[in-house]
């Protein structure tokens, strides 16, 4: 309590208007001519606070907003409604160069070290590139030292500098996206699905590798993924979203032992673990688009524990004793 | 019990300008009516290319060097183009990751699958639209009516998914092979997809060959497992024998390295990575990441051996 978190995020809404031209939104009906826009509703409402330190993961299905949603911690999108601050100031209104220095304390690895790495520049060349940027102060001795020693603290040998992407196997890629993460000595690294492309035994590595740099760097991690079994393995706290909406908020062992919202036990229940059995709960229907959301709670339709109340009243995140914070009628009511 | 399928000693290499790569290397499994058979292994492993051999579509420049696949009393291997389609329609049906590579996009459900029932069967049009339906209804899919009237881009991913496993019910097969069925689903859809192959293994006495890198999938869905290293399986066994007590230094590895089984903050990891078909190390190919390493496996390739166990593994090391 009273600690400022390093990031606040704070009723963040992000929308897409994805109508198209104003022709394409025209359209005829009752006798009219009305206007209809189609908003993809990303992420909704969402509240939480990063603190220093910790790996804060994100979970849920795909389409579920948790890309968007860090896409927004970051800068990358700005939010449609709601505020993002960092270390108590607040950043989403912030242009150009008054931006700046969140942008080399927050950086971000993608999933796809592929893609995600220029095909055609040496390794040295994309780790040169941030720093010459946002640190154009260092001299050139200093920025090779710099590049050697990122490029040390991930495991790729720096003689490899001179080498291009392809040249390297897809965890060492994904390591060297780690590395131009690290070159301006981040505070706040968000990892979109870094592991997701890698063979288990790449991933133990990687994943590793993180938790070490964590250790080494106090750094903050926006975890997103969903293995679940790896999140419940690294993270201090798990954030499940659903159609853009916060469900629950809790620590990794709460969450995992003492699942509480609905949508979180249907999730929990389907990761295939050895030697666990093939019980899981199992959800009717599938999740309905993010283009008309429904109304009251957005697991309504699906929900096991759905009344009258959860269709129409939207349920608000509340803190159990648990310290856990959940979106659900029901288990307000005490019958969940 | 009663053999289904009886791969082996497969070997597929994949033809270069004056070599060749071996992507499957000297591979022997079999599988009985109606059993389930996990084939595991990191990406590259060679499970796709013995799925696609077994029913002898490798594509050029890939080509099946040695080895048999008796199915039904026949070798597939040495069957023509013309009676390995009457093989693969009728007995055997394969399932891919991304459901797109069975349907066609500008076909409706109902076009695809009458026509799937009759390029097989004689029947009727109307009869082989009541097949149709009720294979659908067979995979869960309500209103099958209706559904027939609808494209592929009309369903969800997981509805796809199980329109596939419809299709391929269609000509009632002896064996599906599922490569990464679920890869690309959520893990809520992917349990349901697990739930549906496993009943229909069940009531339809079907064998089941499910290829994935995922290794609780496979603790959950299969009798037996088969695990992959560079183009070799290197364990072989019971899949409950197998997930609770690994024996070859891969396999070991591969399950040390899951989330679950890490005791402290840091996880096992595997040293390396697995080498791509032209680096194959001479021995055993795990030979450059393995701890127990020394004399043999530097220079004799291990056999298939049922060890001490009661499993099947390729290691000197192993008693
Ligand atoms: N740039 C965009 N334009 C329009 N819709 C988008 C865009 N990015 C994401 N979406 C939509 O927003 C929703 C959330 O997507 P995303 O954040 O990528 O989910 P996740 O990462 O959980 O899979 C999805 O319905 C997706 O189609
Ligand atoms: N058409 C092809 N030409 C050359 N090599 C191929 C071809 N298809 C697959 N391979 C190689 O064969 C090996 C096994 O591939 P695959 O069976 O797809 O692996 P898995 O399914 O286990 O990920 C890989 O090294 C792959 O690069
Ligand atoms: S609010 Fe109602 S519908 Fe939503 S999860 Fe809770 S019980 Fe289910
Ligand atoms: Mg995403
Ligand atoms: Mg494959």
């Amino acid at each position: 309590m009273g600690k400022t978190p390093l990031l606040h995020i704070q009723n963040v809404v992000k929308h897409f208007d994805i109508s198209g031209g104003l022709l394409d939104q025209l359209a005829f009906s009752g006798g009219k001519i009305v206007r209809n826009r189609s908003v993809v509703h990303a992420v909704n409402n969402v509240s939480l606070d990063i603190m220093e330190g910790e790996t804060l993961s994100v979970v849920g299905e795909s389409g579920c907003g948790k890309s968007t949603l860090a896409r927004v911690v970051i800068g990358l999108y700005p939010p449609t409604a709601g505020e993002i601050h960092y270390r108590g100031q607040r950043m989403d209104n912030l242009q150009g160069t008054a931006r700046r220095p969140f942008r080399t304390k927050a950086q971000m690895v993608f999933q796809d070290p592929y893609a995600s790495l220029n095909p055609r520049m040496r390794v040295r060349q994309i780790l040169e590139e941030p720093v010459r940027f946002h640190k154009p102060e260092l001299s050139g001795d200093q920025v090779r030292e710099k590049i050697a020693e990122v490029m040390d603290q991930v495991g790729i040998n720096p003689v490899w500098a001179e080498r291009y992407p392809h040249e390297f196997s897809g965890g060492q890629r994904q390591r060297i996206s780690i590395a131009r993460a690290l070159v301006l000595d981040p505070e706040f690294i968000v990892a979109d699905e870094p592991i997701s492309a890698l063979d288990v035994s790449i991933q133990a590595q990687v994943l590793n590798l993180m938790m070490d740099l964590q250790e080494q760097r106090n750094l903050t991690y926006l975890f997103i993924s969903h293995d679940l079994s790896v999140v419940e393995h690294i993270s201090d706290r798990v954030a499940v979203l659903y159609l853009g909406t916060l469900c629950e908020l809790a620590t990794s062992e709460e969450l995992f032992e003492n699942p509480r919202h609905p949508y979180t036990k249907a999730l929990l229940s389907a990761i295939p673990r050895i030697g666990k059995g093939f019980q899981h709960i199992k959800l009717s229907g599938d999740v309905p688009t993010p283009i008309k959301l429904p109304t009251g709670c957005v697991f309504h339709g699906r929900c096991p524990n759905a009344n009258d109340r959860c269709r129409q009243e939207v349920p608000v995140a509340r803190t159990l004793e648990s310290g856990s914070v959940v979106a659900c009628h029901g288990v307000e009511e005490g019958r969940i | 019990m009663d053999t289904l399928l009886d791969v082996r000693n497969l070997t597929v290499k994949f033809a270069l300008r004056d070599s060749a790569l071996t992507a499957v290397n000297n591979v022997s499994f079999t599988l009985n009516r109606g059993e389930r058979l996990g084939l595991v292994g990191e990406s590259g492993a060679g499970k796709s290319v013995t799925g696609f051999s077994i029913i002898n579509l490798v594509s050029k420049p890939g080509f099946i060097a040695d080895g048999s696949v008796w199915f039904d009393g026949r070798d597939l291997a040495t069957l023509s183009q013309e009676e390995m389609r009457k093989v693969r329609g009728n007995r055997i049906s394969m399932i891919f990751q991304d459901p797109m590579m069975t349907l066609n996009p500008v076909l409706t459900i109902g076009t695809q699958m009458v026509e799937t029932v009759l390029a097989h069967r004689n029947v009727s049009k109307a009869e082989a639209e009541a097949i149709a339906m009720d294979k659908l209804r067979k995979v869960y899919i309500n209103s099958p009516e209706k559904r027939l009237k609808q494209y592929p881009h009309e369903f969800s991913g997981g509805m796809r998914q199980r329109i596939v496993i419809a299709i391929a019910l269609l000509t009632d097969p002896a064996l599906i092979i599922a490569d990464e069925p679920t890869t690309a689903l959520d893990v809520t859809i992917q349990a349901e997809i697990m739930d549906l192959l496993l009943e229909l293994c069940r009531t339809e006495d079907m064998g089941l060959i499910l290829i994935t890198h995922d290794l609780g999938v496979v603790s959950q869905v299969t009798q037996k497992v088969a695990v992959m290293y560079a183009g070799s399986i290197v364990e072989l066994g019971e899949t409950e024998q197998v997930c609770s007590n690994p024996q070859h230094p891969y396999t070991r590895g591969l399950i040390a390295a899951l989330p679950e089984a890490a005791t402290g903050s840091r996880l096992n990891q595997i040293p390396g990575s697995m080498p791509n078909l032209a680096e194959i190390p001479v021995g055993c190919a795990f030979n450059n990441r393995c701890e127990l390493g020394k004399g043999a496996c530097f220079t004799t390739v291990p056999q298939l051996e049922r060890k001490q166990s009661g499993v099947f593994a390729a290691c000197h090391e192993l008693e």
